[in-house]
């Protein structure tokens, strides 16, 4: 945060305030095409500004949106796969990013496996360079929270009448951290975080969640189901003991999720492992957002960028 | 050389002194008031009116970085930095590369520290061969070639069977075993306390229980074999009690902390903070807490710096990627003091934490200033504090959490057998 109250980075949701996020979600509404017109209209707010996208970790979807919604803005558009050697052995991550700035980078988005990274960017380069965290390791991924709470508010409305169940690898997920923060600061009824004990962070409730184990009473009364990817290289055969048990316990199959609110609808922030946390008929369901929340990512990203850059995410800390 | 140092307060907390006094030194050794009568002649007197004057003290834990990694620091500015902050004697770990395993390497880091004439350099022998935690070393030699102690510093010995035969051996030839305790697969890949700041920034986690199921077992092998263990760094609370137990059970084991879990908490982390990046970790602050308690019911032994000097960028890197350690050598005395100011520990027994009770558990006649032992000496400031200012540390270690603050205690002299080694004028 600058000397007059705006952002000029977006690295997590945690400490932002209601009123900032929903300014940003109202100003992603201007930037969802209306019917008619081509979704390749580009605007000009970013004219003249360079945006790299500095991904250490490989991203398919998240890179290839914050690309289109760069270039809708009108912004020269720059993305680096790079895989990231550990300390001491090559470049390192501070030294990547000022070879970047001196060609005059105006926006960084990143990405990386390690938690920090996007502070860490952020506390070293000049006040006229913004960073947006594509998402650090298990901490934040604060965008995809963001296209996530769009995308409720549009199907679902208002955010603070809802309750609301984040199931699967907590532990790992930088995705449900951001989640929690993002829903607890729009109001949400209730957030629960389902898993079993080896995919549940100690002192998750001091996030403002209730923790349970149990999918079936856990989701009852719930209004919006949002799935996570279980990354099956992290389980080391102990977190989870196999696929088929953990489908059978944590799976979202059709008959789990009637047991939920009536019209509840589910999420998931890709890439999904139909089988595994979410059964194909589900993910293909009426009731499923899923490819809504990747159309969204595009306007909520646009929003993030336009207001980095005209100063406009007023109030809070950061 | 003839040194009087004059009217300064001596706390000696090994000899249980607390008194206005002057202290005279004659041919690197303390001599007792009654023989320095009226003809004592000195040749240089040091005036200490209104400070305090103690032992130098022992810290049972720097890293120099000597041999093996000299881009980060050398034991020439370690040693340096360490009577800057009145430290006297400094206890070294064997992760040198090589690793003092051999009675050469003994023989080298201590010829190299002594003619570099600051501080003493005590090496721990290494346990077992490379530290690996396979083969012992040869230890009756290492024990001839100077160390009174050994280690195996953070290298885990996984073989249970050789820890206890290890620890066995080395009581044949009398000499202490110095322990970490950390349980090698719960600790994992953590770099911060299990708790309510890790699940906040997403950061791999060490559970309290990778210190107490290690701590459990080593307890356990002490018992068995008798051994004299000294168990380095704890940062639990529950730790703190199974050390209770187990003294009042007569087990012949000490332990120590280190004087940043004493003052820090892991909310200290704050948002990716790398310079409180610290293994073990600093825990909750009831840990914290029940460390100081610790200290103050006698349960816990030593204040030591777990002085880990690093360069610039070893700090500039995602937290869970950079180095962790605290360069500590110069705030040791003051985080020391700090406690006796928030009334954990009385003066005395404060500096009983960083003189007496570390050269005791060393066996070596140092950190106390009876007629006859060697001249090392800090006298210091109690009433002023100094700003930490990380660049300005004698140490090439800049990576301090405490920069900009503080701290109590200014070091003004400090000797080391009987020679001025370090004077701030």
């Amino acid at each position: 945060m600058d000397d007059t109250g705006c952002l000029t980075h977006f690295l997590t949701i945690e400490g932002l305030s209601r009123e900032q996020l929903i300014g940003i979600l109202d100003t992603a509404k201007k930037f969802v095409p209306s019917s008619g017109d081509s979704p390749n209209k580009s605007s000009a707010l970013l004219a003249g500004h360079t945006v790299v996208n500095l991904f250490f970790e490989d991203s398919t979807r998240t890179r290839t949106t914050f690309e289109i919604a760069g270039k809708r803005l009108g912004a020269e558009v720059i993305s680096l796969n790079t895989a990231r050697l550990s300390t001491h052995k090559g470049e390192s991550v501070l030294d990547t990013v000022r070879t970047l700035e001196a060609m005059d980078t105006n926006i960084f988005v990143v990405r990386d496996s390690a938690s920090g990274t996007a502070h860490l960017i952020a506390k070293h380069v000049p006040a006229d360079v913004h960073i947006i965290n594509a998402g650090d390791g298990r901490h934040a991924h604060p965008t995809q929270a963001m296209l996530d709470m769009f995308t409720i508010r549009e199907h679902k409305g208002d955010i603070s009448k809802l309750r609301f169940a984040i199931i699967g690898d907590i532990l790992h997920s930088r995705v449900a951290r951001s989640q929690i923060h993002a829903l607890n600061t729009l109001g949400a009824k209730e957030v629960r975080v389902i898993a079993p004990a080896t995919l549940l962070p100690t002192e998750i409730e001091s996030l403002g969640v209730s923790a349970l184990t149990d999918l079936d009473t856990g989701l009852e009364n719930i209004d919006v189901v949002m799935m996570l990817r279980l990354q099956l290289e992290r389980m080391e055969g102990q977190l989870i003991p196999s696929t088929q048990e953990y489908f059978r316990c944590y799976g979202m199959t059709m008959e789990r999720l009637n047991r939920a609110a009536p019209e509840a609808v589910v999420m998931h922030p890709g890439p999904m492992n139909r089988g595994l946390e979410i059964a194909s008929d589900v993910a293909d369901s009426e009731r499923s957002l899923i490819l809504s929340q990747v159309t969204n990512g595009i306007a909520v990203r646009m929003a993030i960028m336009a207001q980095l850059v005209q100063g406009g995410l007023k109030g809070g800390r950061q | 050389m003839k040194i009087h140092i004059r009217g300064g307060r001596v706390i000696d907390p090994a000899n249980n002194i607390d008194q206005v006094r002057d202290l005279f030194i004659d041919d690197s050794r303390i001599v007792g008031p009654h023989l320095a009568g009226s003809d004592f002649t000195a040749d240089q007197t040091i005036d200490a009116t209104g400070k305090i004057v103690c032992p130098g003290l022992v810290d049972l834990q720097a890293r120099l970085r000597e041999p093996g990694e000299e881009h980060k620091a050398t034991m020439q500015s370690e040693l340096s930095a360490a009577v800057a902050g009145g430290v006297t004697s400094v206890c070294v770990p064997p992760d040198t590369n090589p690793v003092i395993d051999t009675p050469a390497m003994v023989h080298m880091v201590r010829q190299r520290g002594r003619r570099i004439e600051k501080a003493r350099v005590y090496p721990l022998g290494a346990l077992t061969i490379g530290l690996k935690g396979e083969q012992l070393t040869d230890m009756a030699t290492l024990r001839d070639a100077g160390c009174t102690a050994l280690s195996n510093v953070d290298h885990s010995i996984d073989n249970t069977l050789v820890m206890r035969r290890a620890m066995q051996y080395a009581s044949t030839f009398d000499l202490t075993v110095f322990l970490t305790a950390l349980d090698p697969w719960l600790k994992g890949n953590g770099c911060v306390h299990e708790g309510e700041v890790s699940t906040r920034l997403g950061l791999p986690a060490i559970p309290a229980a990778a210190e107490v199921v290690a701590l459990a077992r080593e307890l356990a092998l002490i018992e068995t074999t008798g051994t004299r263990g000294y168990i380095t760094q704890l940062s639990c609370a529950r730790s703190v009690s199974k050390i209770g137990e187990a003294k009042a059970r007569g087990l012949s084991v000490t332990a120590g902390v280190s004087a940043h879990h004493l003052h820090l908490s892991e909310k200290d982390i704050g948002e990716f903070d790398t310079r409180c990046h610290v293994i073990p970790p600093l825990r909750g602050s009831v840990d914290r807490d029940a460390l100081r308690e610790g200290l103050a019911s006698g349960i816990l032994d030593v204040i030591c710096s777990d002085h880990q000097p690093h360069g610039l960028d070893a700090k500039l890197a995602p937290f869970s990627e950079s180095a962790p350690g605290i360069a500590g050598l110069e705030t040791l005395l003051s985080l020391t003091l700090k406690l006796v100011n928030e009334d954990v520990l009385s003066l005395s027994d404060a500096l009983a934490k960083v003189t007496a009770n570390p050269a005791r558990i060393l066996g070596i006649n140092i950190g106390q200033l009876g007629a006859g032992t060697p001249a090392d000496i800090c006298v210091f400031d109690p009433t002023s504090s100094w700003q930490v200012n990380a660049a300005q540390l004698c140490s090439n270690g800049s990576n301090t959490p405490f920069d900009q603050q503080s701290l109590p205690g200014i070091v003004e002299t400090t000797l080391v057998a009987g020679e001025v080694r370090f004077s701030r004028r």
